[in-house]
């Protein structure tokens, strides 16, 4: 008789994903789903969807799910957090979404403690759109609304969010991980069930930066995209952790 | 028992009364009352209170707690209200039961904080995106907010839509006497929400995207049929119009006591008035003006407004009768020796 090594985690459902070839939103979310899986959660999980590429996370992640306007997840998480306090919640979300429009909601969610978890995807561009400048695309970073490189004189520089989610008094956890390669990915799962542990013993509020590739939004083959996660954003957005309240002598001020 | 309390204040205790539990709200006058009471009560009554980042923030709080199945309310002014137009749309294509305060000031832009009615082309007509209404009540006495707040959660329950309360910050800020009446609140099926029970029912899914052209177009012709439903059984006016008056005089909310008074005064004359108050301001009352008794002549809509809910009165009429309009505006009240000339001036002109 064989013996299963390997199954599909039934934290997702069979409805087929949605994302290019090389894209690293499959990955993560089979990250994440696992977690759920791993943690016993799963059933008593609201998955809350963004606006961008993974607009429809709520047909793969294989719990609850509630769909969110651009930007207002982590405000939607909280109305839902708030009156279910016993089960677990979390949001999904772009750097367009997260790091542009909804900068408000993500940085006042964080400032109440609010005790969800935040999954926030990095590739440095608005993939859905087509490729545009995010406040996260790097210096001289070509894309659609940036076509001869972003200018720092006119755009400023890419903005660092875990770095600046750090500063945040209430935020409990931020880690900066990436999912380039095998190694890193199995840092990143670890990060993420650490957030959904933090969110089950009521530490308060967690995101986990995950940084990613986006091949057509790049205009790159897949294995050149991971290249560029490694030797352009990395640099850049240095993996780690940028603040953890409840570790042994507590690395958050 | 009667005790004496302010609009805003009976607002905040029915909605307690009425089994909401969960506030968010953002700081702006003339409603800051609510948010005050909330704060002070909504924890003991197990329930939760959230001064939120914004009202955008407020309102996609709301959007998370009515996907959890909980009642709950965000109340606001007019600027507050222009920011929640966005989550209004979002809550209306996701079929969510909430209620929704509006304690209108006079504008546009900052404008101040004196009341007014200009807000009835954003409550009525929507300013978010989308084919969508919500029913709009609009109380003229504190008696009448603590009555509407539990109706206005039972038709958002009973029919999964946004409700809105419309007054102007007068009505806010007023202190009468009122009877604390309770009812229960409805029983409806809350097996459709996002509460984290996957483990007892199959998962549910709260969104308002729909990609493809016939499964979207079905989903709005389903929800206009629930707005013909709400059309038919929640319509609510006043009319007391009768034979041998002349003149119709149509205003809602505080204003149209300001209208009785004036017709009070025309009556001491011998004009015959009488006043239609529309309490439902979508939906709107239109049949009121097809069945008028043979004496009327004229209609004259009053407003605190440069002229909005005329433009209903009007799609009401239907060219049957000269509709004539008196506004104050800017925060600006107007006397009932103002409505009262102005109607002299329409029956003097008729003859
Ligand atoms: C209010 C509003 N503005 C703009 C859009 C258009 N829009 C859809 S997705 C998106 C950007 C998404 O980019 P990101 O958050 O980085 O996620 P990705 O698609 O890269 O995963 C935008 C601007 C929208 N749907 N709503």
């Amino acid at each position: 008789m064989s013996k299963v090594v390997y199954e599909k985690s039934r934290g997702l459902t069979d409805a087929p994903l949605t994302y290019c070839p090389g894209c690293s939103h499959g990955i993560i979310h089979k990250l994440v789903a696992e977690s759920l899986v791993e943690l016993d959660v799963l059933e008593n999980t609201i998955a809350i969807a963004p606006v961008g590429c993974s607009v429809l996370a709520y047909n793969f992640f294989n719990c609850d799910g509630v769909q969110a306007a651009h930007g207002r997840a982590p405000a939607v998480a909280t109305g839902i957090k708030r009156v279910i306090p016993d089960k677990i919640v979390f949001t999904y979300q772009g750097d367009g979404d997260l790091a542009s429009i909804g900068t408000a909601e993500i940085i006042h969610a964080a400032h109440r403690g609010d005790n969800f978890t935040v999954i926030f995807v990095n590739n440095a561009t608005y993939g859905m759109t087509g490729g545009q400048m995010a406040p996260t695309t790097l210096i001289n970073q070509k894309t659609s609304t940036s076509p001869y490189g972003r200018q720092e004189a006119t755009t400023g520089k890419p903005i660092k969010v875990s770095e600046l989610m750090a500063q945040i008094p209430s935020a409990a956890y931020i880690e900066r991980v990436s999912v380039h390669d095998v190694q890193h990915i199995a840092k990143t799962k670890k990060a993420i069930k650490k957030a959904f542990e933090y969110q089950i013993e009521g530490k308060g509020f967690s995101m986990v930066e995950v940084l990613a590739s986006c091949p057509i939004g790049w205009n790159m083959p897949p294995v050149e995209a991971a290249k560029f996660i490694a030797g352009g954003l990395m640099p850049y957005y240095p993996l780690g952790c940028y603040r953890d309240i409840h570790a042994e002598g507590g690395s958050g001020a | 028992m009667k005790v004496l309390m302010k609009g805003n204040d009976a607002i905040s205790e029915a909605a307690i009364q009425a089994g909401c539990k969960a506030f968010f709200g953002y700081p702006i006058t003339p409603q800051n009352e609510i948010p005050e009471y909330m704060s002070r009560k909504m924890e003991a009554s197990g329930g939760v209170f959230v001064q939120a980042e914004s009202e955008v923030g407020a309102i996609n709080m709301i959007y998370g707690a009515a996907s959890a199945g909980v009642r709950c309310m965000t109340t606001s002014s007019s600027p507050g209200m222009a920011l929640k137009q966005e989550g209004i749309s979002y809550i209306c294509g996701a079929n969510l039961p909430c209620v929704i305060v509006n304690v209108a000031r006079c504008g546009p832009g900052l404008g101040g904080i004196l009341p007014a009615q200009s807000d009835y082309f954003q409550s009525t007509r929507g300013g978010g995106n989308g084919d969508y209404y919500m029913p709009v009540f609009a109380p003229s006495t504190v008696q009448e907010c603590w009555d509407l707040v539990f109706h206005a959660f039972d038709v958002a329950d009973k029919y999964r839509t946004p409700t809105l309360i419309l007054l102007e910050g007068l009505l806010g800020q007023m202190m009468e006497p009122l009877e604390m009446t309770k009812r229960p609140p409805v029983t409806v099926d809350k097996s459709w929400c996002t509460d984290g029970n996957a483990d007892k029912r199959p998962r549910n899914v709260v969104t308002s995207l729909s990609l493809y052209a016939e499964v979207l177009e079905q989903m709005n012709i389903d929800r206009f049929k629930v707005y013909e439903e709400i059309t038919k059984n929640e319509l609510m006016v006043e009319n007391s119009v009768k034979d041998g008056d002349t003149v119709a005089i149509v205003a809602y909310g505080t204003p149209s006591r300001i209208a009785l008074n004036a017709i009070e005064e025309l009556a001491a004359e011998g004009i015959n008035a009488g006043l239609i108050r529309p309490i439902t301001l979508w939906p709107y009352p239109y049949e009121v003006f097809q069945n008028l008794p043979s004496s009327v002549e004229h209609i004259l809509v009053a407003e605190l407004s440069m002229g909005q809910m005329v433009e209903d009165v009007r799609l009401g009429v239907e060219g049957k009768y000269p509709v004539h309009f008196y506004g104050r505006t800017g925060g600006s009240i107007f006397e009932p020796s103002e409505i009262a000339a102005k109607v002299r001036e329409i029956v003097k002109g008729a003859k």
